[in-house]
């Protein structure tokens, strides 16, 4: 089967039922921990943004005693993210058919999934999936808050415990003590939707597509200045212009693109060739991270882009951690008064020295990506703010911006 | 085995008492909150870092024997 494998059914509209999805994908074969051992050999990494090996992670609860989770994360906290909703509505069932193969894989487990609070449809149709099948008894279905943070798995594992949804201090981490203090494999609902088609078609077949080093498909979410923005799937390694050929071209002439979301890395707009995966972006800074790309028009202000997603991150902030609650806001606050063109002298020099000092020193990794992601952007557009920091506003300052900052609508889904 | 100061950024609440102790290691950011060497405390440091340790206020401080990971 070439691509998509994922959204194989998406030509529906609506959630592949039980029957659908067996004369798609035919029955998930039931089997053990010889799933590990495939896993391992198709290379397959987590889809939530970290790209962690999937074995490694189903190796360590498997090799833990006593009752144990699946904790299938389904709660996208990046606001330019839709894929897992989108997943969750079109083909519920392969989600839970690798939610159950992964639970049968590490020795037996139950399994939770997490919907986001705003996924309305995905809800429904996780919900009617369970209700098709005889094998889910052992699944339960919670809806999580939407919050960057929910992405976040220490943080969901402690508000799905009861507490709040903030992080916690790493270890013990969760494959040792997760969910009701069990040992608990979290993994992003796309990774085991490609765990269900391995575990069917094995490792040779998942990496007939992909490049060597990360092989499979990826599912990606694409905004901005493009013809038909939303959700598709493509080959780990594919090339920008495909990607954006994929969604309709673009609208007008790129600026930018912005890879990895707010964590992640602008690139300038005229890099189409590069492609796609972890290996080829790493010369760039950037990664796939959990898939999403916004192409920003010349049309609109990098500047108030940056500042605007900055200004938010600190906002999502738990703020526990003092450095991340005193150095994001004084980061975002700096970069506000850049934009205007009224910081004080020395500005940039201070917004270099906090992104330093909030690095690396959080429980979580939001103040690492926040800054990587601001770093990235005074690196990219140098000269627009330069001539923010001389002349103030630009033309394009006032226009709404195209990352969006919730509560505003989140992004529909394709 | 070497030893490592390990610091719990949810526990500290930067009394600043540990940058005081061990100033040739720790030294704090602009919001009173400790930087800390994340590598292996050398010999003649030991009995300061330890001080450092046991008598930080809310217990976020702590001398971990082998990889500390910050």
């Amino acid at each position: 089967m070439t691509l998509p494998r994922l959204l194989a059914a998406a030509g529906h509209d609506r959630a592949a039922s039980l029957d659908e999805h067996i004369a798609l994908h035919g029955p998930l074969p039931r089997g053990g921990a010889e799933l590990v051992e495939a896993t391992r050999l198709a290379g397959l990494t987590g889809r939530g943004g970290a790209s962690f090996p999937t074995a490694v992670k189903l190796r360590a609860v498997a090799d833990q005693r006593g009752p144990r989770f699946v904790l299938a994360n389904g709660a996208e906290g990046e606001p330019m993210s839709a894929k897992d909703s989108t997943l969750l509505e079109l083909a519920p069932h392969l989600v839970l058919d690798g939610a159950l193969a992964a639970a049968d894989a590490i020795g037996g487990a139950r399994v939770v999934v997490a919907v986001p609070a705003d996924a309305e449809f995905a809800w429904t149709a996780v919900r009617r999936a369970l209700a098709e099948r005889h094998d889910a008894r052992r699944v339960s279905v919670v809806r999580v808050p939407v919050a960057y943070l929910a992405g976040e798995e220490s943080a969901l594992i402690r508000h799905l415990n009861g507490g709040p949804l903030l992080p916690t201090v790493v270890p013990p981490r969760p494959f040792e003590r997760g969910l009701k203090r069990r040992p608990t494999l979290v993994q992003n609902v796309e990774t085991l939707a490609h765990l269900a088609l391995i575990a069917r078609h094995g490792p040779t077949w998942f990496r007939d597509v992909g490049t060597a080093e990360q092989p499979g498909s990826a599912l990606v979410t694409v905004s901005g200045a493009v013809g038909r923005p939303g959700v598709c799937e493509i080959a780990c390694g594919a090339t920008l212009a495909d990607v954006l050929t994929t969604v309709g071209g673009v609208t007008e002439p790129l600026r930018a693109v912005l890879i990895g979301g707010y964590h992640g890395t602008w690139l300038p707009g005229d890099r189409d060739l590069i492609k796609l995966d972890d290996r080829s972006l790493a010369a760039s800074h950037a990664s796939l991270a959990a898939g999403v790309i916004v192409a920003l028009g010349a049309s609109a202000c990098p500047v108030q882009e940056t500042a605007q997603v900055l200004g938010w991150l600190a906002g999502e902030s738990a703020g526990q951690c003092g450095p991340c609650r005193n150095g994001l806001p004084g980061i975002a606050d700096q970069l506000g008064a850049m934009a205007a063109g009224v910081a004080p002298p020395g500005a940039e020099e201070l917004v270099a020295r906090w992104s330093r000092d909030v690095a690396r020193r959080g429980a979580c990794n939001l103040p690492d990506g926040a800054v990587r992601f601001v770093a990235s952007g005074l690196r990219e557009f140098a000269a627009e703010w330069e001539a923010h920091r001389r002349h103030g506003p630009c033309r394009a300052c006032p226009r709404p911006t195209m990352l969006a900052v919730p509560p505003e609508e989140r992004l529909a889904a394709a | 085995m070497s030893e490592h100061l390990r610091i719990d950024p949810i526990a500290c609440t930067g009394h600043g008492l540990c940058a005081e102790l061990l100033p040739e290691w720790i030294e704090l950011d602009d919001w009173g909150y400790p930087i800390i060497d994340g590598g292996p405390i050398p010999e003649d440091l030991l009995a300061h870092a330890r001080r450092a340790a046991d008598t930080c206020p809310k217990l976020a401080l702590a001398l971990v024997t082998g990889a500390g990971r910050r």
